[in-house]
């Protein structure tokens, strides 16, 4: 079975039809993409399904049981991390508590423990101290731990946000356009960082994004969105030749993904 | 400002026996001064002051313990036993100190900016005055025709007792208040929140009828206090005589015992302030202050982790309301105003929100700037009326100053002139809050 399946998502605001009529499944421990213009919707889909936006109809199952109408919290605690389109770290927190305040979920604490220190309390903690260490190291960040996350330059804040995500040790990883603002070379890093995700981690990863050398690259599954609706979907090389899809939008992203190609 | 001046300025002395020496004769030099003047506003800031020194010094952590016990719990007790006027004013910043310190929780820490705060102290005073007075047998009376021979409910040694209860009792209110309002978020929450701290006041300035519980705006009394043994006023007169100068009356102990108390609970607010804010719900509340949304994200219950701080702030304010209905043997809806509210938030604002340290120094400073600062420039402005000084240059004459120009009716003004500069000049407040560093050998890798 699937580890998440859409059937027939719907979710209006006023008169617009954000997501229409979606279906959309994945596989455990796939890559897939998400493209389209502006505004198609791919944001509000990933809102939709981290419970941000209750849909209008339709159902959403995530490892076997229906997750909609749930809150974002318990949606999160079931195994659904993300980051954000643009990045939404707790600023005034160091690195270190970013990330475990992305293991909130783990967390066994109680308030006596917490008042006395005592021996489970300190255990948690320093375990918890040194698997955010290790996730740390492992997207890229070294020496910056005890920094307040708006001191990072760009590049380093996105992989705290992949961080904190990771850090509640999620089924399903949702990335809205990681990518975004990074140069060529960052963007080679991140997308193997994404693979070696889903590869060493087995994280099942979803994601947003318009730099189409990185969907080009990683993506197994492409879903293609148009004013919320699902236009197409396949492998790279079938979205690549889709005429709908040229037609509708990546006329030009096409091209230039090809070329880009052909370049590299 | 203040801070960074004194950092430089102790940079300097900080290393060897400079900072001890350097404690040590600002807690001499303060104590002396406070003892041969005993009226001098100055010399009382001198002594106050030395807790910041001894704050910002670099020295033992023990000695810094040991050194502000000896300031609390000896030499500030003996000095306000002295002149009784100092022991109002320490125990007024105690009591906004702790205040201060769950206010700080609810705005500082989980960013819920909560104008009713007030309330709380309320429930925590209305319950004491209730069950330690008279007013349970007065139910059926209406304000003003009880006769005054009723029995009271309680001995006043449940005061103690009540002071847990406060606790409780508080708590659950918070929780109550809190969950039809913390749906709400920013702007909304501030005015929704003025809206139940105006409820509460209220509700006690009208629950004289049809039962009298709070006997209306003419407020409960007298309230009990806890028994005083005769042994320790004795003995307090007995030994420390000499030092003080005068007969301590039963009146002074009281006042003294209080201090003690809101002392022994700042300490209690304190640890348990420290131990929450490194944990789980307390960086559950600092996500939840930076980024709702990409909090919820992280698995944190929006709703929860905001009502546990709504009910941990309230739980202090509700035993520092029990403190003070035995402390006052008197409680109005008067004393729990909208002004409060904001005299608290001041106090936060003004220290730093966030930082348990700044907070105190924020409830100390508005506290005295309001008791004696204030006060103390209106009486000098009447001596001068009554002179026949001049000011020089414009001659003008200072008894033709307005009787209007009083300085203690300004501090609404004052406090609105100390927010507009502290937001423009230093809005992280007077000790702003750091986060704490970890010790992460992070070189290895």
């Amino acid at each position: 079975m699937a580890l998440l399946d859409i059937t027939r998502l719907n979710k209006t605001f006023g008169g617009l039809k954000a997501i229409s009529e979606v279906d959309f499944s994945l596989e455990q421990g796939r890559i897939a993409s998400i493209i389209g213009p502006n505004g198609a919707g791919k944001t509000t889909f990933f809102n939709a399904l981290t419970g941000i936006y209750r849909p209008d109809s339709g159902q959403i199952v995530f490892n076997g049981k229906s997750i909609v109408g749930l809150r974002p919290d318990k949606i999160a605690a079931r195994g659904i991390s993300r980051t954000f389109q643009n990045i939404r770290l707790f600023q005034e927190m160091t690195v270190i508590e970013n990330i475990l305040v992305g293991m909130h979920v783990h967390f066994r604490q109680s308030a006596v423990q917490t008042l006395f220190r005592l021996p489970f309390f300190r255990d948690e903690e320093a375990e918890a101290e040194r698997k955010a260490l290790e996730l740390m190291h492992y997207v890229g960040l070294k020496k910056v731990g005890n920094e307040l996350a708006k001191n990072l330059p760009y590049g380093m804040q996105r992989r705290l946000e992949i961080a904190r995500a990771l850090a509640a040790e999620p089924l399903l990883l949702l990335l809205d356009e990681p990518a975004a603002g990074m140069n060529p070379h960052e963007t080679e890093e991140i997308t193997r960082l994404f693979q070696n995700i889903r590869d060493e981690m087995g994280i099942t990863i979803l994601l947003i994004e318009h730099d189409m050398r990185v969907v080009m690259k990683i993506s197994e599954e492409i879903c293609v969105m148009d004013y919320g609706q699902k236009i197409a979907e396949g492998t790279p090389a079938e979205i690549r030749g889709n005429s709908k899809v040229i037609e509708a939008y990546l006329g030009r992203g096409a091209v230039a993904g090809q070329h880009e190609e052909s370049v590299a | 400002m203040v801070s960074s001046h004194f950092e430089d300025l102790l940079s300097r002395f900080s290393r060897g026996p400079w900072p001890y020496l350097l404690v040590l004769a600002h807690i001499a030099a303060g104590t002396q001064l406070v003892y041969t003047q005993p009226r001098s506003i100055l010399a009382f800031l001198v002594l106050v002051s030395s807790f910041l020194t001894l704050y910002f010094v670099r020295a033992d952590l023990r000695f810094k313990f040991f050194a502000g016990a000896l300031l609390a719990v000896v030499i500030i007790p003996l000095i306000g036993v002295r002149n009784i006027f100092y022991l109002e004013v320490i125990f007024q910043i105690a009591v906004f100190a702790a205040l201060a310190l769950g206010l700080n929780i609810v705005v500082g820490f989980a960013g819920l900016l909560d104008l009713g705060y007030v309330a709380f102290y309320a429930v925590g005073a209305y319950l004491w005055a209730f069950f330690g007075s008279q007013q349970f047998y007065a139910m059926y009376y209406a304000p003003g025709t009880q006769p005054s021979d009723l029995p009271f409910l309680l001995p006043g040694d449940a005061f103690y007792m009540f002071m847990l209860l406060g606790v409780v009792v508080a708590a659950f209110t918070g929780i109550i208040l809190g969950l039809p309002v913390l749906r709400v978020r920013g702007d909304y929450l501030a005015i929704v929140t003025l809206g139940f701290g105006e409820v509460i006041r209220v509700l006690a300035n009208n629950l004289d009828k049809p039962l009298n519980l709070t006997n209306g705006p003419q407020g409960i009394t007298p309230i009990q206090r806890p028994t005083m043994p005769e042994g320790v006023v004795e003995f307090v007169n007995s030994t420390l005589q000499p030092l003080i100068g005068h007969r301590v009356t039963v009146a002074d102990m009281y006042n003294l015992l209080f201090y003690l108390l809101a002392l022994v609970v700042i300490v209690v607010i304190i640890f348990v302030t420290r131990r929450l804010d490194d944990s789980k719900l307390g960086r559950a509340w600092t996500a939840v202050r930076e980024d709702e949304t990409a909090a919820i994200a992280q698995g944190i219950p929006l709703v929860k982790t905001k009502l546990a701080a709504f009910a941990v702030g309230a739980s202090f304010a509700g035993v520092m309301g029990v403190l003070l209905a035995a402390s006052r043997t008197f409680i109005s809806p008067e004393s729990f105003s909208f002004m409060q509210s904001i005299g608290v938030l001041v106090m936060v604002i003004l220290g730093g929100s966030g930082s348990i340290p700044g907070v105190i120094l924020g409830a100390a400073t508005i506290t005295i700037l309001n008791l004696q600062v204030l006060q103390g420039f209106s009486l000098y402005l009447t001596e001068l009326r009554q002179s026949d000084a001049i000011i020089p240059i414009i001659n003008f004459a200072w008894k033709d100053l307005s009787t209007q120009l009083d300085p203690a009716k300004y501090q609404k003004m004052l406090f609105g002139i100390i927010l507009i500069v502290m937001m423009i000049f230093r809005p992280e407040g007077m000790i702003p809050a750091t986060r704490r560093r970890r010790k992460i050998d992070q070189e290895e890798n």
